[in-house]
């Protein structure tokens, strides 16, 4: 595959399955205003994905749709980061997945702003702005969550342990990226990895929290490598579309 | 009949915006520009949050709109670059929000934009600025919910974005 359709796939298939994941605590949420703003981020998340897709499907020139790479595509053929399918267990991994991945979304969205690629730079500089807003409220909560009760403690301790080791699937690059950026058409990554450690490091120690350092790391997902838990969700949420596969609004 | 782009500006700041009716499309900063291609009408509109569900309908409503003053052959064209900012909105617009309810953004969105406790709000009910946010996410993306210490209203703001 053409490594910038491989690119804004594994992009748009990251935040199209935490904004899946995300919108299911639409009603869920331990407090209305989190409800509210679950299911709002998911929202961007999905908006951002139909942008990511169409970057993708015009690359690739074979016709298909944004809804096309959505629904009628199979498990191995989506390159998410596995941090985004770890399931919504209880409210406290849903934040710490939420905050992993802003902790890095937002330092990569400021180098995308960059980009050689006019369509990629637009994409860039429109989500940067909403992706800030995602951090000030993820990290705002890991602090409040982390450096609270006992048992909230041990409860965004609990997730910070479980989510840790999937961290490292959001960075993960390989040939890809290094064509890429060979070709101008991304901007050097390492400040990505290198802004992501920095953020995540003051915020854990203000919020009490202690980085697992057995160094384990579980990648795959950029190469359709997935968990137990992404049939799951893409049965949910393409089940609709593969019925009828026809069906217009 | 090929009307001026200023007279179908005007038309357009008739067009509400479909989740906050009390602005038009005008007033919100997104009609880039407009002008005539040949026999054809072409309207650029700047989406506000990549995943607003209302850019759809807002799309079909400024169409309706143009059908409805005489004009066949119209475009709608997305415009990414640059990116909408809440500067965009007009003083017009910011004064409708405040009679409406909602507390308008500050200007100077990349000084405070994406942290809410960069930005301050007064109560748009009762005008005081002893008020205090209470989460980040409104009624839709890109508000914020208020709570005014005077008169003890909730209310909603406009984020700087």
């Amino acid at each position: 595959m053409d490594p910038l359709v491989t690119f804004c796939l594994r992009m748009g298939d990251t935040t199209l399955i935490l904004g899946q994941q995300t919108a299911a605590w639409c009603g869920h949420a331990p407090v209305l205003e989190e409800d509210i703003a679950f299911a709002n981020m998911g929202l961007d998340l999905i908006g951002q994905t139909q942008l990511w897709y169409e970057i993708a499907a015009q690359a690739e020139g074979k016709g298909r749709t944004p809804d096309d790479l959505a629904f009628f595509r199979t498990e191995r053929q989506f390159l998410n980061a596995q941090l985004v399918e770890r399931p919504n267990t209880d409210f406290a991994h849903a934040l710490m997945r939420q905050y992993l991945f802003d902790a890095w979304h937002l330092p990569m969205q400021e180098a995308l702003c960059e980009s050689g690629h006019e369509a990629i730079r637009d994409l860039a500089q429109k989500s940067v702005k909403e992706v800030r807003y995602h951090i000030d409220r993820s990290r705002d909560l890991i602090v409040r969550l982390g450096d609270g009760s006992d048992e909230s403690r041990a409860k965004m301790q609990g997730a910070l342990d479980a989510l840790w080791p999937y961290a490292a699937d959001l960075m993960a690059t390989d040939e890809v990226e290094e064509t890429l950026v060979a070709q101008g058409v991304l901007p050097g990554l390492d400040r990505v990895r290198t802004a992501f450690e920095a953020e995540t490091a003051a915020t854990m120690s203000r919020a009490t929290l202690e980085i697992p350092g057995n160094g384990h790391a579980r990648i795959g997902g950029r190469t359709g490598i997935h968990t137990e838990t992404m049939g799951y969700i893409l049965a949910e949420m393409q089940q609709v579309p593969r019925s009828f596969p026809d069906a217009r609004w | 009949m090929r009307p001026d782009p200023d007279t179908v500006r005007g038309w357009l700041g008739e067009v509400p915006d479909p989740e906050i009716p009390a602005i038009s499309v005008v007033d919100l900063g997104i009609v880039r520009d407009v002008g005539w291609e040949n026999d054809t009408l072409v309207v650029d509109v700047t989406p506000t949050y990549a995943g607003c569900p209302a850019t759809l309908v807002i799309a079909l409503d400024i169409e309706t709109a143009l059908r409805d003053r005489g004009i066949d052959k119209i475009e709608v064209r997305r415009r990414m670059s640059p990116p909408w900012s809440t500067d965009w909105i007009t003083d017009e617009g910011r004064q409708k929000l405040l009679d409406y309810g909602i507390a308008p953004p500050q200007l100077n969105a990349a000084n405070c934009a994406g942290m809410l406790s960069a930005q301050s709000a007064a109560c748009p009910l009762c005008g005081s600025e002893n008020t205090e946010a209470i989460a980040a996410r409104g009624s839709t993306p890109c508000k914020a919910q208020f709570r005014c210490r005077d008169c003890r209203e909730p209310f909603d703001y406009f984020k700087a974005i």
